[in-house]
């Protein structure tokens, strides 16, 4: 059992704002890690050192076996991003989308043209290929986005509320992408407002003013929290209530 | 008394149909939610029951207003939190509240009462600039601010969309007491969960709306049989199941899959043991089979395959 996120006492701090506080936990090989936190807690802030686009103020990390601080390039090519804020472009067809990201991502024109063949099958939207992106339906995007973050074969795709203001069935269709990405062998870590998506997760974190109050699987974390649900769990300690 | 009438209305942007014949009235003190996914038309109606968008057809009144020929004096007597953050960022929390008091033609001090209740909770922060606080905080300033001029009706597109749980909650608990004052609100939200704290709903998908009840009415209407269901693999029970006699559906909610049957058989005990039965078949461990309460979102999904 590898693990792919490992992190120890990391830290980030805007002058005297600590935004991440000393944070230390690991995320395992195949796993859908659920890193959950109201906003202000210092998510984002840790997702970005993460993914390689800020440095820690102290403390380590390695992502996909790469140090955050010396090694952020090498993370950045290695990873999956999606969120709702920067996904595909709308202006361009699928086609031009996926050859775009595959060529960021470095990857060579054959491998591009036979994974493309691929998605489409996959997604079923062979039909849909030269259409603009942005005439699609929301859903389709979203798994279109999902499966363009795959397109590098990542070890680890960081999803920042992927499934924000989308319909309750296509909220579903996304998780089972997740599910059989996780099946692969994928890692995924996922950041979500839904917390009966933090129910689909093997392991769900809580952050709270810069640090981890809680690390566990969701059973787990109900049954030491006496909750029913995950929604109540956050509740009992965001507020303390 | 009807605060909002609408009337076949209808808007097309270029080829997009956003909105078709929606016909829906809100009561006077009423939590009316309108829920529905991103695109499913929820701003474009709340931007023409504002009178900031012109219909291409139907008709609505606000207030007893014509959203058309009286828009002047619509504007004065509702009040907005359109879904993006839309308060000043350069100014700070007591500015912000001062210049819509103020557009208005109110104080801060006549209408005080009002929003006491929420305001007293960012009141402390009230010189440090919108653009600094939480999301948390954004909300409660926003609906300070479309609560000043002591409106009739409120419209809130969206208010807890990308804001935590926890503090979503708190929002639905100050427009609970907003509602105990008088005071009308049509509340947009993607949120299903959202819908059961409204005295009624309207669920919308794709320019159209679906069923218009009670959250009650709404999952009373639900027919079909529905378990609960769990295992240790959640992605595999879901597919397994999918494949059981009599499935007519099946969805993950939460720690527990959702289990449609097409048709009731002899008695729910039965079904629930061949549930079971055919689980362990399938080598699942830790199963637990239930019978569940339909939800809106159960429902919302059952409409919108039909």
């Amino acid at each position: 059992m590898t693990n792919i996120i490992s992190t120890h006492q990391l830290t980030r701090s805007f002058g005297k704002f600590t935004a991440v506080d000393a944070i230390t936990f690991e995320v395992r090989e195949g796993e859908i890690f659920g890193f959950l936190g109201a906003n202000g807690a210092g998510k984002t802030t840790a997702l970005k050192i993460l993914t390689g686009l800020l440095s820690p103020s102290s403390g380590s990390a390695t992502v996909a076996g790469f140090d955050v601080k010396k090694q952020p390039e090498q993370i950045k090519r290695r990873i999956g991003y999606m969120s709702q804020k920067f996904s595909l472009y709308e202006d361009l067809t699928v086609r031009e989308n996926i050859r775009l990201y595959g060529g960021i991502y470095g990857l060579k024109t054959s491998e591009i043209k036979s994974k493309t063949a691929v998605l489409l099958e996959k997604l079923q939207i062979t039909e849909e290929a030269d259409k603009l992106v942005g005439s699609l339906p929301l859903g389709w995007k979203q798994k279109l986005a999902f499966s363009v973050a795959l397109l590098h074969e990542p070890k680890i795709v960081f999803l920042d509320e992927p499934t924000s203001g989308v319909d309750p069935l296509t909220r579903r269709q996304f998780w089972e992408l997740i599910y059989e990405a996780a099946a692969e062998g994928v890692t995924l870590m996922v950041t979500t407002h839904y917390m009966d998506e933090a129910e689909y997760c093997d392991r769900v974190s809580i952050m709270v003013s810069g640090k981890i109050e809680a690390l566990d699987t969701p059973r787990a974390m109900k049954a030491s929290f006496g909750a029913e649900d995950m929604d109540e769990v956050f509740r009992k300690l965001a507020r303390g209530v | 008394m009807s605060k909002i009438t609408a009337e076949n209305l209808s808007k097309s942007y270029g080829g997009v149909q956003a909105i078709k014949d929606i016909n829906v009235s809100v009561q006077e003190g009423e939590i009316f939610g309108l829920i529905g996914p991103d695109g499913a038309g929820k701003t474009t109606l709340f931007r023409i029951l504002t009178s900031l968008l012109l219909p291409d057809s139907g008709s609505a009144t606000v207030a007893g207003l014509d959203i058309v020929k009286d828009y002047k004096r619509l504007r004065t007597v509702i009040g907005y939190m359109p879904g993006r953050f839309s308060l000043y960022q350069d100014l700070t929390v007591e500015e912000n509240l001062e210049f819509f008091a103020s557009v208005f033609g109110t104080s801060i001090r006549e209408n005080y009462d009002l929003i006491a209740p929420i305001y007293v909770q960012i009141e402390p922060f009230k010189d440090r600039r919108a653009g600094a606080l939480s999301g948390g905080m954004k909300q409660k300033l926003a609906l300070c601010c479309a609560l000043i001029h002591k409106p009739e009706v409120l419209f809130l597109d969206e208010p807890g969309t990308g804001v935590d749980p926890v503090s979503r909650k708190e929002f639905w608990d100050m427009l609970r007491n907003l509602r105990q004052q008088g005071l009308t609100m049509l509340v947009s939200t993607p949120y299903m969960d959202e819908a059961e704290l409204c005295d009624r709903v309207a669920l919308i998908q794709k320019g159209e709306i679906m069923a218009i009840d009670t959250p009650k009415g709404i999952t009373a209407s639900f027919r079909q049989p529905l378990y609960a269901v769990r295992s240790d693999n959640m992605y595999q029970l879901i597919k397994d199941l999918r494949g059981f006699e009599g499935a007519a559906d099946c969805y993950a909610f939460g720690e527990y899959a959702h289990l449609k049957l097409g048709q009731l058989s002899e008695s729910f005990q039965l079904s629930e043991s061949s549930i079971h039965e055919f689980l362990l078949s399938k080598n699942h461990r830790n199963i637990e089979v239930k019978p569940a309460e339909p939800t809106v979102e159960d429902c919302f999904i059952e409409l919108m395959k039909n």
